[in-house]
């Protein structure tokens, strides 16, 4: 029989007490019981970071916890980025307006990266955002429009044009 | 790729962990996750039991005490990256935090699954072998010191028993404004170093090397401290002269061969990074910028 | 031949507009649909069991292990599919393929590792990998070919492992070497790498049997070829299937062909009754997925006095892998159809080995075959230059077909259509590549840092891309009572912009905001026939169907009503460009820097520019992963060893460099309304070319770099080589 534990986890500021079997990493936790499916699984051994949410604010690789040990912890994913149904977070306009995205596969899991980042680091230079995002790959877009998006997003979040981080 | 069925464990006190550690067989324990979660993902290992030491109170911890840093097994690399301590007492483990993995890996791994893991290109494995660290274990038997030295039992494979866990780290420091350098030669950006130089210096009042530690990653099953060459630059005023010819030996060292390079690649950079280092490291003497 | 009146864009229309693409909302807001988000109440997964072997004979399958997990309902190897055919190739005029098709399930042989032997239905893919893991099998080893240009070997009884030689080519070869000045020659490889797409794939079938209709989720590239295809095989009428294309992530070729598992989910649910639901892993995906690129090249050519080409003769080996799949023997016939690139070629010859080896097996990837040819024909050009003894600008300059004679008909064809450069400026967009890069101010500045001891220099490429492949396409669009427009299309969309171009096209011919113009794409019930988005035609082809109709419509606007467009071309449109690269060595750790890039690309016709400088930027980095950083390596027993991403490695943001673009309209396509051409595949088909030119530059040694990817301990050992 599959060893199961009932576990409290907030998602996006919601509280979910959830029975989970206790090999479910925490990607398919979100993914399959809770239907957030924005947070996507590029390779399940970490290195891709498609999978990145926020646990408590830090950027992590959802693939390579378990649910049980998000218990009693936050989860932060793309879904929850948007302050309501029709307004943007600042993140994702410049993504919108920079031509950030093609297959959009990465960028959950780049929007997640960049608000830790852009909370931490809110003047970035140019290098720095690419170090910040060299965990999460990207097979469409050069990164280019990627990097052009995190710096006017910088821009705005300072500007205060959008809801802080 | 899920990961295989397993009985999971959270204990809160390494009494109990140590508990569990000695009746439950297969037991892996599962502290960041960044090396066993892909393992576990990909079925490379199966655990009948999965000990999780997340939530194991007293392990996360960072402080200097005579003379030396003790940090908690289960200290977040994040930590170690953003401490003021570490940064100014042990600057070359700051250094080499910076390579390791990304934002990511770092925030959930920590010291001791690091160690633990004893992955021949870890730079934090690299760095203890450098710092001659101790590694505190406890057990069923109680608690021992192992030196770093004779941690490595063989691949990945640390010397402690199955029912034993490592609970922190002993780093002695170097005199104030020593030398320090850590460098490491990727793929890319983050990916385990094909091989790292650690290098460690400092000088006397004549200018001459009195102490070294010379410390390669990524070359052989374990971290090589190459003793030969620390021998040869001491008592020596440092110059590049000295640091290429000194470091020649490094060629000589049996490597690695895998699809990332051939072990002949690997001799040849370590010759080149671990002089690399040292002038790194001897430009940092005194406070300089290497 | 009727040639359409080039149409200019209305003013205040949306062509040449870099408008904000409509696709982007749901993928922001994480509400994208891949095919891992699809789910249906009462799915079964589906994991497939693969030979751990690269060559041997099936003894015995066991499968009681599995059967005993609980939750597992079913396993299936050959026997079960017995009646399924194997997976057919495109039309071609190349014989003698059909043996060596793969069946969807091993059937006494397996032929690389990762080739699908077996497979599980389970209850969720945890319990599915269960199941998975105890199926075991006996396989009694046989020998192993891992080179395409060693001495073919045995297929089956009576089959060698070269399905086809293909052979191209014109003029008088022999009397153009005879009456060389003297003759380059070069022994150039490529190495195996692929697209690998961030999303792996995914297929989810459904049958829905009060309509007697199969459904087949997570389709793309060709909806209703693979349809078609699909109900052969499945012995359906094409009407009674349905391919849904969702989002997608990425395709670069090689998602959206025709594999055994999306056969395999098909098959099992009608036949299990409930819909079956299989999402690769990213180890079966890099040992499963389509592989592309590896050639070797022996190539020759005859040049006069002053570095002209008289003629060039190539043998190639291609490295298909271990069987023919729906590409049948393209790439290969596009690399000896395209590698005259962009240049006077008076004699040609290519020789192609279409030859089978025990590994993956290969087919298109982003620029097929032209990666290669481009590669191969750059470093003629650059060895022309050495040996001659003049610039390697001044070498392109020698032989480059001139303005004044397009459309150039190439003696040649390239997929059964006949190569025709419909119109193109080489020269001047040398010129103006060179003027952006301010070259002769870049080589004083390389010069004075090679003096202080630095290794640096810089590489340039020409090539030419082809686009717009035919023969056909079509488009509906009708007005809908609110005054939005629908658009139905049989293209597909892989994250490139199809949307949001298509929508342009058809509000620059509507007189409208984009924004009010909805295109469907990827579900074959909704328009008869299509023919799907790869080649780099979606623009090309569907965009001009999708002007003419809207332009049609535009006669009699009102809601509810509706134009059909039909577009057809017998020739391919042929853009081209010219990459420029500055580079840094560390003569110690063979590492290499991207300082400076530059990719200069006539587009024809911009819809989007940015969109156009996406895909160029998006290839130019997927480029450089061949050129440095990516490549499928096996072990003497065939084993693959790069089955992760930490094997694979693929550009992150620290390696990728800034890319400069720049995008001209020199000279658009005569052969569509808008003249326009495709700006899939142009960023990445010189990056191997041009880096090997910088590297070579760097380093001070003409021909130093022969094979790619240029790894440390390659480059190493080439400055080593040199020294002695």
């Amino acid at each position: 029989m599959a060893e199961s534990r009932n576990i409290t986890v907030t998602v996006n500021g919601k509280r979910h007490e959830q029975q989970v079997q206790v090999r479910l990493t925490l990607a398919d936790f979100l993914r399959q019981q809770l239907g957030l499916t924005g947070t996507h699984l590029g390779c399940e051994h970490g290195v891709c970071g498609a999978c990145t949410v926020l646990l408590d604010g830090n950027s992590t690789r959802s693939c390579l916890m378990l649910a049980v040990q998000a218990h009693g912890h936050e989860v932060a994913t793309v879904e929850g980025l948007a302050p309501g149904p029709d307004a943007l977070h600042p993140l994702q306009e410049a993504f919108r307006d920079n031509h950030g995205l093609q297959c959009g596969f990465c960028t959950p899991g780049i929007l997640m990266t960049l608000v830790e980042f852009l909370r931490d680091n809110p003047n970035p230079t140019e290098q720095e955002v690419r170090v910040a995002i060299s965990g999460n790959l990207c097979r469409c877009t050069g990164y280019q429009g990627i990097v052009a998006a995190a710096l006017d997003a910088a821009k705005r979040l300072q500007t205060g044009k959008g809801p802080s981080a | 790729m899920k990961p295989p069925r397993f009985h999971y464990h959270d204990p809160k006190t390494v009494p109990e962990v140590v508990g569990l550690l000695k009746t439950l067989p297969n037991a892996r324990m599962l502290a960041g996750g960044q090396s066993l979660m892909p393992m576990l993902n990909m079925r490379l290992v199966l655990p009948d039991h999965l000990i999780d030491l997340n939530r194991v109170e007293g392990l996360a911890y960072i402080r200097e005490t005579g003379g030396a840093l003790e940090i908690g097994a289960m200290t977040r690399q994040r930590e170690l990256e953003f401490s003021e301590i570490v940064r100014e007492l042990c600057p070359m483990m700051h250094e080499a935090i910076l390579q390791v993995g990304h934002r990511q890996t770092r925030n959930r791994g920590t010291l001791g699954g690091s160690l633990c893991q004893l992955d021949p290109s870890a730079e934090l494995v690299a760095v203890a072998a450098a710092l001659d660290a101790t590694v505190a274990v406890a057990g069923p038997k109680g608690k021992r010191e192992i030196p770093f030295s004779e941690f490595p039992k063989t691949y990945m494979t640390p010397a402690i028993e199955p029912d034993e866990l490592l609970t922190g780290v002993r780093f002695p420091l170097w005199a104030k404004n020593h030398g320090h350098a850590f460098v490491e030669f990727a793929r890319r950006h983050g990916d385990f170093a094909i091989v790292s130089a650690a290098a460690l210096l400092e000088e006397d009042g004549g200018g001459k090397i009195k102490r070294a530690s010379v410390t390669l990653g990524g070359v052989a099953a374990a971290p090589v401290r190459v003793r030969e060459l620390e021998k040869a630059i001491m008592g020596h005023v440092a110059s590049d002269a000295l640091f290429r010819e000194a470091c020649e030996v490094c060629r000589k060292i049996e490597a690695m061969q895998d699809v990332h390079a051939p072990s002949s690649y690997r001799q040849h950079l370590a010759a080149v990074l671990s002089r690399r280092a040292l002038e790194k490291a001897h430009a940092r003497i005194g406070g300089g910028r290497g | 031949m009727d040639r359409p009146v080039f149409q200019p864009a209305l003013e205040g229309g949306s062509i040449g507009r870099s408008v904000p693409r409509l696709e982007d909302l749901p993928m922001l807001t994480g509400s994208g649909r891949y095919a891992a988000d699809i789910s249906f109440p009462r799915e079964l997964h589906m994991r497939v069991v693969r030979s751990s072997h690269a060559h041997g004979r099936i003894v015995s399958i066991d499968a009681a292990g599995a059967l005993a997990v609980a939750g597992c309902v079913a396993v299936w190897t050959s026997r079960d599919v017995a009646e399924i055919p194997p997976i057919d190739f495109r039309p071609t005029r190349v014989q003698g393929l059909e043996p060596y098709r793969q069946p969807i399930l091993a059937r006494d042989r397996v032929r690389y590792v990762g080739e699908p032997v077996a497979v599980v239905f389970a209850e969720d893919p945890y319990l599915a990998e269960d199941a998975a893991d105890l199926v075991t099998m006996e396989v009694e080893e046989l020998p192993v070919l891992l080179s395409a240009d060693a001495v073919p070997g045995e297929f089956e009884p009576g089959r060698n492992t070269e399905p086809a030689v293909i052979r191209k080519g014109y003029g008088d070869v022999n009397g153009a070497f005879r009456a060389a000045h003297t003759v380059v020659e070069l022994d150039l490889a490529i190495g195996r790498h692929s697209g690998v797409p961030l999303e792996t794939r995914g297929a989810i079938a459904r049958y829905d049997e009060m309509r007697d209709v199969l459904e087949l989720h997570g389709a793309t590239k060709r909806p209703h070829a693979n349809r078609d295809l699909l109900a052969r095989m499945l012995a359906r009428a094409p009407g009674s299937i349905h391919l849904y294309e969702g989002h997608v992530g990425g395709g670069f070729g090689v998602r959206g062909e025709v594999y055994p598992e999306d056969v395999l989910v098909c098959a099992a649910a009608l036949r299990l009754g409930r819909p079956v639901k299989w999402i690769e892993d990213r180890r079966e995906n890099l040992m499963a997925c389509n592989h592309s690129r590896e050639q070797r090249h022996r190539v020759r050519a005859a040049i006069d006095a002053k570095g002209r080409i008289l003629g060039i003769d190539d043998e190639f080996f291609h490295d298909q892998g271990a069987y023919v799949r729906t590409h049948g023997a393209r790439v290969a016939d596009m690399t000896a159809g395209m590698l005259p690139g962009p240049y006077r070629v008076p004699a040609y010859r290519a020789i192609g080995h279409y030859r089978l080896t025990n590994k993956t097996p290969a087919a298109t990837y982003r620029a097929p075959g032209r990666y290669e040819a481009t590669f191969v024909c750059e470093r003629l050009l650059d060895a022309i230059a050495a040996k001659i003894g003049i610039d390697r600008v001044e070498a392109r300059r020698r032989n480059l077909v001139p303005k004044a004679e397009m459309p150039y008909a190439r003696e040649l064809d390239v997929i059964d259509t006949e190569v025709v450069l419909d119109s193109g400026d080489y020269a001047g967009l040398l010129d103006k590549a060179l003027t952006r890069a301010d070259w002769p101010a870049l080589q004083r500045q390389l010069e004075t840092r090679r003096a202080a001891g630095e290794a640096v220099g810089a590489g340039l490429a020409f090539f030419v891309e082809k686009s717009g492949l035919g023969p056909v396409d079509g488009a509906r669009i009708s007005m809908a009572a609110d005054g939005t427009f629908d658009v139905v299309t049989g293209a597909a969309s892989l994250g490139q912009g199809v949307e949001t171009v298509l929508a342009q096209i058809a509000a620059d011919a509507l007189g409208v905001d984009y924004r009010r113009v909805r295109v469907i794409h990827g579900h074959t019930d909704r328009i008869e026939q299509g023919y799907g988005s790869h080649a780099s035609r979606t623009t090309v082809m569907t965009g001009s169907a999708v002007h003419i109709a809207a332009t049609k419509l535009r006669e009699n606007m009102q809601p509810g009503c509706s134009a059909q467009g039909s577009f057809k071309s017998e020739h391919m449109t042929y853009p081209y460009g010219v990459h420029i690269a500055v580079v840094k060595v560390d003569r110690e750790t063979g590492g290499v820097v991207i300082e400076r890039y530059l990719a200069a690309f006539d587009i024809g016709r911009a819809v989007n520019p940015r969109l156009v400088e996406g895909q160029i930027e998006g290839g130019v980095v997927q480029g450089l992963g061949g050129a440095l950083l990516e490549e499928f390596v096996y072990d003497a027993q065939g084993s693959p060893l790069s089955v992760t991403l930490a094997d694979y490695t693929m550009p992150t943001a620290c390696e990728a460099p800034g890319i400069a673009v720049l995008l001209t309209e020199d000279a658009p396509s005569p052969l569509n309304p808008l003249g326009l051409k495709g700006a899939g595949e142009g960023g990445v088909n010189p990056v191997g070319a041009v880096i090997a030119s910088a590297i070579d530059d760097a380093l001070g040694v003409p021909g130093a770099v022969t094979r790619l990817p240029v790894t440390p301990p390659r480059l190493v050992e080439i400055m080593r080589a040199e020294r002695r």
